[in-house]
């Protein structure tokens, strides 16, 4: 075999980041703890390899999640790595079946037209000429949608696309340039030997007619090899080493292995993951309603992974869970988020002994410090009960809540006891979304001890929020329920019996309700029920966010009341009679905007019970300019 | 410490009840502004502080808070910047829009680094 | 040759500024949304400053309105105004279109839907009224509690629905402070043995023996005035309703049982002026009351020639100022036909 030299930019390229990316897997594995390792080497041998093998075929050749969320990107993104790996797949087979010798070297079926100009005459492989171009032109086409998705974004149904650095633009520049300098080496060397299929053949023999075909073929076959081989070694610093992480990490996910409550290698694996698509800008509430648009998890993930300050894009999020659910590459953004938000406080733990010498000097005292405590919090003597019903703070907002789970406990006859009625202890969940897990341990355990000491067997709430935290982080021996699995249970085992009053409504899923705690059906059932259940554009695992939620710490009134005004335009589309929530904050949120009634759950099953006033749902908020000036403001 | 008790023996008792404003501490009100410019939009109207879950159990007063910081006074309200449960009920009340609990985080945080000397 | 003016509403601002130019001379049609005239005054028992009947006024209203050049349309809405040559085209909710050479936009305002403020209870617990459900008790002649008690303490929550960014007013609705004042008298002369307090952010007493009125809120009737806003009512076993305040001049929070609690409700540009302003283009303000032309030259000004506005569409007014600005109403609009 002749020694080409064009070949060696793709020969270097090749070979470093097959080491590279070995080096990386190590540094990465060596950096899990114990049992993560243990459950990464057990996962390569049993079910979750194949199901890790069935994840990277779906995800990222197929990239079916991208397709769902947006066909034509799907698309986009599907040709591109799909028909990558296909002409990969059948150039290594073709290589080996019509080469020279087995088992080649990759250069060989890469290049592979480079060093058989004449393949491809007849019979099987021009069959497989014919396939090769096929699968060229449909790598092609992607390409052009992504020259086109960079230059206008909106073509592709995106609002925006994602900021790049200068070696980004270069490797995109060369990942760009590999595949029609591909077609123009093929077909000018399929010109010049009067071979090649539909594709190299037809448009080789056209230059061929016009230019010396043979002479210029190499100019493009060094730039083929060129630009593969620059793009190779450019992938671990661009934004591209997401391809090869992305497969590391469905291995490291398939075995079981999660973000948990601090920073690892695993994260790192999760930042490295991001392809920086942009899909989680489009999908955030907060660009669509709020024109914030900096604040997105790409960009939490990119300024985590430079290393810069990003602790204003960290609290100014609504944590509705909205970008997790549709992050084609499955990474916890979420609790990317809360590490983040954890760590935060981090920078206060030491003074420099230079500083402590320099307050010295000062005079300024360093023995008052001030560190969050409840200690003020007294022991109450907590009331025996079967059930107890916890309101939670923003409940005490909207009495109308309490009033209708008043009368659905006296009517189904639960001997109940309103354990936060003149007052009780904030849950802990607003204090653990702030990222102060240790001061919330404070009020869990002074609330914990009232529900120990209670005898209670069950814990009921209405709100979202303090049911995700009893339900996670409260070790207690009752069963939590949220209001609405309460009511569900209570129509089902017949103790609650609503009447049907024939009218239209919408339900919108709270999101540490729906995403938060996965609980979709039960409100469903309860409504179906009661009234005629209609669906919505976006709901369930899709639902909006209300943009009342406690987990942003900068968002101003306005701008929450915008990404709500929206949201219930999305809601009452077709002009239910009533939108129909199952948390306080939404209900408040929603509220203050929406012309269509707003009411929670309960009240709507208080107003269903046979021994109820007449229902006062008609009663619709008559004041379109609410909206006005929400939007105005 | 032997300062800090002679500042307290020297003043303790005959400190003044006036708010000499010329000698009051605007840092921290600065420090909040900047990063919650609502801070500036309370009214005093008590609206988070009747509410207060924190306030139930304990000396919580957000308005106050808000007065004493504007008006460079600290030391009256030292402990209670760190009592705030952020269960954000404030928030749904305050007819101004203010963003309640984050201002109460942040004076706990510029007091902190009052102490540090980083402000 | 009399010319013809339109007016949509006849409230007070509606009717005062029709008989004005019916004294002069005008043909003035009233088209009033209700099925009689007087607006919102027609509920009230009696009046601040100096507590005259409602009825002293609603009657001279009466006798103002009725003029042979004077001519009430009932149950009719204004849908909307446009120009048509040199006169004004007017079209109403009965599908009629009326030709006119000018007109005036007297819708008046809402008040605040109570309901809206749920912390408070409105409709949720039945001893929480609103002031002009406190009205109809005065006209009745008697004051009890939804389950029939005497009431020993009645509370007034100021500003329910003005100075308030959560329900997208930032308003003051300037009358409900001295009205929460007359009423708490009120109900102190009905029952001597309620105690009476009154929750505020600020006492506004603008007008003239309003602060007097005031000082004799405290002097003579002992009324007590808590500086605070309430953040949350709450019903108690006995029907009582709690309401949870900070005493912000004491600095301490405070909690209080009240038989009766009476919502102040602020007042809103009103949904048929606002429609009627929508469809005729006319420019609202961010309170989204009317916006006139000039704040203080040309208070009775819209941007369209011809159309004029009167009272409490532009901006929450008394009635005492709103008979003055439909008065002024007038004169532009006596102004505007004389010149062309």
């Amino acid at each position: 075999m002749n020694f080409e030299p064009f070949i060696m930019p793709f020969n270097i390229g090749l070979y470093f980041i097959l080491a590279y990316c070995v080096v990386r897997c190590v540094v990465w594995f060596r950096g899990l703890s114990r049992s993560d390792k243990l459950r990464l080497q057990r996962g390569f041998f049993g079910r979750p390899f194949m199901q890790s093998i069935s994840e990277i075929i779906n995800e990222s050749l197929l990239h079916r999640r991208i397709f769902k969320v947006n066909p034509v990107l799907g698309y986009m993104h599907m040709s591109l790595a799909f028909g990558w790996f296909l002409l990969i797949l059948f150039g290594t087979i073709e290589a080996d079946y019509f080469g020279a010798h087995h088992l080649n070297p990759p250069s060989r079926a890469i290049f592979f037209r480079f060093f058989n100009p004449d393949h491809g005459e007849a019979g099987f492989a021009r069959a497989f000429g014919f396939m090769m171009d096929l699968i060229l032109a449909f790598i092609l086409s992607g390409l052009l949608l992504a020259i086109s998705k960079r230059f206008r974004p909106k073509t592709m149904g995106m609002r925006k696309t994602t900021k790049h650095t200068l070696v980004d633009r270069i490797a995109l520049t060369s990942l760009w340039l590999i595949f029609p300098s591909r077609l123009m080496a093929e077909s000018l060397t399929c010109g010049a030997h009067n071979s090649g299929s539909f594709l190299t053949g037809t448009l080789g023999h056209a230059m061929a007619s016009v230019m010396p075909a043979a002479e210029i073929a190499p100019v493009f076959w060094w730039l083929y090899s060129l630009s593969l081989g620059t793009f190779f070694v450019l992938l671990p610093v661009s934004r591209y080493f997401h391809i090869p992480v992305e497969l590391f990490l469905i291995f490291m996910r398939n075995s079981g292995i999660r973000t948990g409550d601090k920073a690892s290698s695993f994260t790192e694996v999760q930042l490295h993951a991001c392809s920086s698509c942009g899909i989680c800008i489009s999908t955030c509430q907060m660009s669509k309603s709020a024109g914030i648009n900096n604040i997105q998890s790409a960009y939490l993930v990119k300024g985590l992974r430079s290393g810069s300050d990003v602790s204003d894009i960290t609290k100014n999020c609504l944590m509705c869970g909205r970008c997790e659910e549709v992050c084609p590459v499955g990474i916890e953004l979420g609790p990317l988020r809360m590490i983040q938000r954890r760590g935060g406080e981090k920078q206060y733990e030491k003074i420099p002994v230079i500083q402590q010498y320099h307050l010295k000097r000062k005079n300024v005292s360093t023995e008052k410090e001030v560190t969050h405590s409840y200690s003020y919090l007294k022991n109450t003597t907590p009331v025996k009960a079967d059930v107890l019903f916890f309101a939670g703070c923003m409940t005490h907002l909207t009495p109308s809540i309490i009033q209708s789970m008043k009368k659905i406990f006296d009517e189904a006859g639960v001997n109940y006891h309103f354990m936060d009625e003149s007052g009780g202890v904030c849950c802990g969940r607003p204090l653990m979304l702030a990222g102060r897990d240790k001061e919330a341990r404070e009020l869990i355990n002074h609330n914990s001890d009232i529900i120990w000491k209670s005898g209670a067997k069950m814990l009921v709430t209405p709100c979202p929020i303090c049911y995700k935290v009893f339900n996670e982080s409260y070790y207690l021996d009752v069963e939590v329920l949220h209001h609405t699995q309460f009511i569900d249970m209570l129509i089902e085992e017949g103790s609650l019996r609503p009447g049907f009053m024939n009218r239209s409504v919408v339900y919108h899923d709270p999101c540490e309700l729906g995403r938060g705690s996965g609980i979709y059906t039960e409100p469903r059932n309860v409504i179906g029920y009661i009234a005629d259940l209609q669906s919505v554009d976006e709901e369930a695992e899709k639902s909006l966010c209300c943009g009342g939620s406690l987990a942003n710490f900068s968002l101003s009134s306005d701008k929450r009341r915008n990404i709500a005004a929206d949201a219930i335009q999305i809601l009452t589309k077709d002009n239910p009679t009533a939108v129909v929530t199952a948390c306080p904050l939404c209900k408040k949120t929603f509220s203050s905007v929406s012309e269509t009634k707003v009411t929670d759950i309960a009240e709507l099953v208080a107003m269903a019970l046979p021994h109820a006033k007449p229902a006062a749902l008609t009663t619709v908020t008559k004041n379109k300019n609410v909206t006005v000036s929400a939007s105005n403001s | 410490m032997s300062q800090v008790s002679q500042q307290k023996f020297g003043f303790g008792i005959n400190k003044s009840r006036l708010i000499n404003y010329d000698k009051g501490d605007r840092r921290v009100r600065q420090y909040i502004t900047d990063r919650e410019p609502t801070f500036k939009l309370c009214f005093s109207c008590g609206a988070c502080t009747a509410g207060c879950t924190a306030g139930a159990h304990a000396t919580v007063n957000m308005r106050r808070v808000n007065v004493y910081i504007r008006r460079g006074e600290l030391e009256p309200i030292r402990e209670e910047v760190t009592r705030c449960m952020m269960c954000g009920k404030c928030l749904l009340t305050c007819p101004r829009g203010v963003n309640t609990r984050t201002v109460m985080a942040l004076a706990a945080e510029a007091m902190k680094k009052l102490d540090r000397n980083e402000l | 040759m009399a010319k013809q003016i339109i007016i949509a509403g006849g409230g007070v601002a509606g009717i005062e500024a029709a008989a004005t130019l019916a004294d002069m001379g005008h043909k003035v049609n009233i088209i009033e949304k209700g099925s009689s005239s007087g607006g919102n005054a027609v509920r009230w028992h009696a009046l601040f400053p100096d507590r005259r009947p409602a009825g002293e006024v609603i009657s001279y209203l009466n006798n103002r309105v009725r003029n042979k050049n004077i001519e009430v349309t009932y149950n009719t809405c204004v849908n909307k105004v446009r120009h048509h040559g040199s006169s004004l085209v007017i079209n109403l909710s009965s599908g009629e279109e009326l030709k006119a050479d000018a007109f005036i936009v007297a819708t008046g305002f809402d008040l605040f839907d109570a309901s809206r403020k749920e912390e408070y209870g409105y409709g949720i617990y039945d001893n929480v009224i609103t002031a002009p459900e406190l009205e109809d008790m005065f006209n009745g002649g008697s004051l009890y509690t939804a389950d029939g008690r005497v009431p020993e303490r009645v509370g007034f929550i100021h500003c329910v629905g003005s100075r308030d960014e959560k329900v997208c007013n930032h308003h003051c609705s300037k009358v409900c402070c001295v009205t929460a004042v007359k009423q708490a008298i009120e109900v102190r002369e009905m029952l001597p043995g309620c105690e009476v307090f009154c929750f505020y952010m600020d006492m506004r007493m603008f007008g003239p023996y309003y602060e007097e009125l005031y000082r004799e809120a405290q002097e003579v009737h002992n009324v007590n005035f808590i500086r605070g806003k309430v953040s949350e009512a709450s019903n108690t076993i006995n029907h009582k309703v709690a309401v949870k305040v900070e005493d912000t001049l004491a600095g301490r929070p405070l909690r209080m049982e009240v038989d009766l609690l009476v919502l102040m409700t602020g007042m809103e540009m009103s949904a048929t002026g606002a429609s009627l302003a929508e469809a005729s283009g006319l420019r609202r303000g961010k309170n989204r009351f009317l916006s006139v032309r000039d704040n203080h030259m040309h208070s009775n000004n819209s941007d369209l020639p011809g159309v004029f506005y009167a009272g409490t569409c532009t901006a929450p007014m008394s009635i005492t100022d709103t008979i003055s600005h439909a008065r002024s109403a007038a004169l532009e609009v006596n102004l505007y036909l004389s010149e062309r």
